[in-house]
Formats: structure tokens, C-alpha cells, sequence
């Protein structure tokens, strides 16, 4: 019996605290980052954005919280039921989950898979689900329609994403993402790290994400001026908050990938006296704050994609294009055999 | 043991999940059924070692197959009842079939045999898992002695996409269409024209 517990006891209660203290820090960030993007959203609209709650508005996030949770939850009565409750639950756990993976540091990773870069890949492609399943069983026009839309779009940005990858893992040898935080690792500091090398995967992977999770210019599935709310229209109250709460952890999970995948994780910049005594957990959460400021500003400034242009984007650029770097960047390294 | 707890976790729900595929009434909830089914196989190969098969699993399969399943199947005004209908009518038929693939299925596996090369295989001793990785291990095979097959399998699913563009693609004579590259050229010279209104005048 006590073998038992030492066995399998003991390493399932601390994989539990690891899950939870990531989970609370993840969901705390993510609170302040939906603070930050309002924030930043009024700035360049020239308002003051949230500044009622708390002190500069810093308790808005948490108002929010308990307004939804407190409300009624309204089902339409031709919904499917089932279905209509399991999408927002869906697309949180599914965006929550993928966070078991990310190491925000050396060593600091709750599971340190060998697939741990195709693991992401597959939650982030999974979280289509939470989409479709809302789309449809709220047995509506406007929320079909954006279901049918974000299936297409999402599959569709996948692509690309997926050969963005592909470039990266060829640079690096393996799956691992800490492997993949490590082989950037040089004398070189920031100069290393594979923004540079493959400047245009980065952009490719950038723009791909924000079609990715929805966000604006590409939030087609949730077009107001065209579709009202889209997939979101007949959810209120605590679904609808797990629906807002899924869309930015996925964000906040793709800011985080492209922090491991071409900045650098948690390395510091230049690795002399005063940066790398800062911890890398500090590096890593300024890469993903720098990643979200963009992914803001991007909300702010551009304006909706139509359909077809996205598509088309997706499609006949990004694909050819990203196709093509995975032969050059295969190429090159195998030509100066550089091939790790 | 924990593994096995898991083992029948993952199997009992996948054999669940399968049945429920062909027993649901709405077909929108057979392919959630058909989703659950893939993600628990994938379980299944994870506590098999095979975490490189289980991952192409959910991101193939989950992520784009089923995606564009439910998507074409959401579409379909499928009405059961109607179905039902002819449920009878065609049971003689269908249960030939069915007779007919099950006697084949029977046949092909007791005509089963070992190939020759295949006790010199095992008998060769395989790499730890801790030295080589899943992926390297099944690229090290599949780009080496499998690449003609690799290729073939290829050379197929680029003849269907092909195949399937041949099919449905349809140049339609007088339609307006928009061409990116000339929309982008626009200029304002070429595209605004001024010209001086005198008030009370049209142009």
C-alpha cells in the first residue's frame, strides 16, 4: 500500500499542483491581458477605456467575471441542449490543455513531451469544435452561418501554420519545445534566435494566428456588422464568458508559441551581466506581452477581411509561399550542412 | 496497473463511442460520437509508446476530416424517418453484403501467413525508445525502405486532388471577376478624374 502511494500517489499530487498553479497564473494573466487589450483598443480610439473598477479600472476583468457568472443562463428552446452547453466548455478546456506543454522556463513545464510542438498543434486545431458545435446546436441562421465560416477558415490557416512549423523543426531537429527554445541558443543573443533566419514564417505565423483564434481583421465567424454576434449570438452568461475565456487563452497560448518558436522563450536577449540575471520566466512573459501588444494594435488599426480575400490569402499566398520556404529552408541547410 | 486502468478506459469508450456512431438518431451527433472514437484511439496509441502516430491521428482525422464531415453533414437536411422507411426493403440486400464481406474477411484471415523476412526483423535488435525518438524512429524507416511506397502514396492523393479540382472547377463565360493585381495598381491617376463643377450645372 504505501508502495502504491509513493509510485502513484505522490507524483499525481504534484503534477495536480503544477496544473493548478499554471492554470491560476495562466488565467490571472489572461484576466489583465483582456484589461491591456481594452485598454489599448480605447488608447487608440482615443478613450479611456475601462477606469471604473478598482484603481485605473484594474478590478474591470473580475467585475465581469461575477456580471456573467450571476446571470441567467438562457437556452433557446429549438437548441439541441447537450451540444449547445458542451461547445463553450469545449473551447476552454481544449485552449486551457494545450498549456500543459509550454515551458516558460528551463525545466518550468508541466508535461515535457517529445511531440510536444504536434501536441499544440493538434489542441489548436481541435478548438474548431467549440465553434461548430455552438454554430449549430443553437439552431439559428446567424450562428450557423458563422460556424460554417470559421470551419473553413480555420482549416484552412492550419495549413500554413503546420509548414510554418515544419520550417522551425527543420532548424532544430526535434519536436521538443524545449529542445526548440535551446537550439537558439548563441552567442548571437536575440540575433540567434529564429526571427531572423526566417523573418518571413515569423510574419506568415503571426498573421496565420490571428486568423487562427478569430481575432480581428479575420473575425469573420463573429462579423457584427454582417452576422450580429456570429456562432455567440444565443449565448449568455457563463457560457458565453467560457466562449470570451477560450478565445484569449488561445490567444495568449499562440503569443506563447511564437515566443518559443522565433524569440527565444524564456532566453534573454543579449546574455551578458545585467539581462541574464533577470529570470527567464520575466523574458518570457515580456515576449508574450510584446506578441499581444501586436495582437491588439492589429485589432485596433485594420479593418475586417472580406471572405473570399481571406481565402484567398490563406490559399493562393500563404500556402505557395510557406510550401516553398519549407523546400528552400531544407535546401539550404542540407546544401551547407547545417542540419542539426 | 495504471496503465491498464487506463487501457480499459480508453478502449471501453472508443467501442462505446463507435457503437453510438451507428445508433444516434441525429447524424450531427454520430460524428461527435465518431470524434470521441478518434480522440480515445489516439489514447489508446499514447499508452502504446506511439505518441508520433497519436498526435497525426488527432490532427488528421480530428482536425480536418471530421471538421469537414460535420461540415458537409451540419448541411444535409438528413430526415431519419424517411430513411426508416425503406429500412425493410433493402434488408435482404444489405444483409448479402454484409454476409459477402464478412466470408471475405474470414477467408483473407485464415489465409494469413508470416512473411519470411519478418523473424530476421525481430530478431534484430531495435533501438531504445530512450535513444531514438518516435519520429526519427518511423522517418528513419519510411525514407529509406518504405519510400517507394511513401512516394505512391503520394503520386495517389496528388492524382485525387487533381481529380477532385478537374471536377468542379468551371470557367464561367461573362462573369465579373476581380483580379487582385490590377486593384492593387490602381493609382490615382489612372483611377479619379477632376473636373471643375460650375454651381448650378451638372457634369
Amino acid at each position: 500500500m504505501v508502495e502504491f502511494w509513493t509510485t502513484y500517489g505522490l507524483p499525481t499530487a504534484i503534477i495536480v499542483a503544477q496544473s493548478a498553479a499554471m492554470l491560476v497564473s495562466l488565467l490571472l494573466i489572461v484576466a489583465y491581458l483582456l484589461y491591456a487589450d481594452r485598454k489599448i483598443w480605447a488608447a487608440v480610439q482615443l478613450r479611456r477605456g475601462p477606469n471604473v473598477v478598482g484603481p485605473w479600472g484594474l478590478l474591470q476583468s473580475f467585475a465581469d467575471m461575477l456580471k456573467f457568472v450571476f446571470k441567467e443562463v438562457v437556452i433557446p428552446s429549438g437548441a439541441n441542449k447537450g451540444v449547445f452547453l458542451l461547445a463553450p466548455l469545449v473551447s476552454t478546456v481544449l485552449a486551457l490543455s494545450a498549456w500543459a506543454v509550454i515551458p516558460v522556463n528551463a525545466g518550468w513545464v508541466v508535461a515535457d513531451l517529445n511531440v510536444g510542438i504536434l501536441y499544440v498543434f493538434a489542441i489548436s486545431s481541435l478548438e474548431v469544435y467549440g465553434v461548430i458545435m455552438g454554430g449549430w446546436a443553437s439552431n439559428s441562421k446567424y450562428p450557423f452561418l458563422g460556424a460554417l465560416r470559421s470551419a473553413a477558415q480555420m482549416v484552412s490557416y492550419e495549413v500554413s501554420i503546420g509548414f510554418v512549423i515544419i520550417t522551425v523543426l527543420l532548424c532544430v531537429g526535434s519536436l521538443n519545445l524545449t529542445d526548440i527554445v535551446l537550439a537558439q541558443k548563441g552567442e548571437w543573443g536575440l540575433l540567434n534566435w529564429f526571427w531572423l533566419p526566417l523573418f518571413p514564417m515569423f510574419v506568415i505565423f503571426f498573421i496565420s494566428a490571428l486568423a487562427e483564434t478569430n481575432r480581428p481583421p479575420f473575425d469573420l465567424p463573429e462579423a457584427e456588422s454582417e452576422l450580429v454576434a456570429g456562432f455567440m449570438v444565443e449565448y449568455s452568461s457563463t457560457p458565453y464568458m467560457l466562449f470570451m475565456l477560450g478565445e484569449y487563452v488561445a490567444i495568449t497560448l499562440m503569443c506563447a508559441l511564437m515566443t518559443i518558436l522565433f524569440l527565444g522563450g524564456w532566453l534573454p536577449p543579449v546574455d551578458v551581466a545585467p539581462f541574464n540575471w533577470v529570470p527567464g520566466i520575466v523574458w518570457f512573459l515580456l515576449k508574450v506581452f510584446l506578441l499581444f501588444f501586436m495582437f491588439a494594435m492589429v485589432k485596433a488599426i485594420v479593418p475586417r477581411y472580406r471572405y473570399d480575400q481571406l481565402m484567398r490569402l490563406g490559399w493562393k499566398v500563404f500556402l505557395p509561399l510557406s510550401l516553398f520556404m519549407v523546400v528552400a529552408v531544407a535546401s539550404v541547410l542540407y546544401a551547407f550542412d547545417l542540419a542539426p | 496497473m495504471v496503465a491498464a486502468a487506463f487501457f480499459y478506459l480508453f478502449a471501453s469508450v472508443t467501442v462505446a463511442a463507435a457503437f453510438m456512431v451507428i445508433a444516434s438518431k441525429n447524424p450531427v451527433h454520430a460524428v461527435l460520437f465518431l470524434i470521441l472514437a478518434f480522440v480515445n484511439s489516439a489514447g489508446l496509441f499514447v499508452l502504446l509508446g506511439a505518441e508520433f502516430l497519436a498526435m497525426i491521428l488527432i490532427v488528421v482525422y480530428v482536425g480536418a476530416v471530421a471538421v469537414l464531415f460535420l461540415f458537409v453533414v451540419m448541411m444535409l437536411d438528413v430526415d431519419f424517418a424517411e430513411l426508416r422507411a425503406g429500412f425493410l426493403r433493402y434488408l435482404p440486400f444489405g444483409g448479402l453484403i454484409g454476409i459477402i464481406m464478412l466470408i471475405e474477411l474470414i477467408l483473407v484471415l485464415g489465409a494469413w501467413t508470416i512473411a519470411p523476412g519478418v523473424v530476421d526483423v525481430v530478431a534484430t535488435p531495435a533501438p531504445t525508445a530512450a535513444d531514438v525518438t518516435n519520429t526519427e524512429a518511423l522517418g528513419r524507416v519510411l525514407y529509406t525502405k518504405y519510400v517507394y511506397f511513401f512516394e505512391a502514396a503520394g503520386m495517389i492523393l496528388l492524382t485525387a486532388m487533381v481529380g477532385a479540382i478537374v471536377l468542379t472547377l468551371r470557367h464561367k463565360e461573362g462573369v465579373k471577376r476581380q483580379d487582385i493585381g490590377e486593384q492593387v495598381a490602381r493609382n490615382p491617376e489612372t483611377s479619379i478624374e477632376i473636373k471643375q463643377v460650375e454651381s448650378g450645372k451638372g457634369i
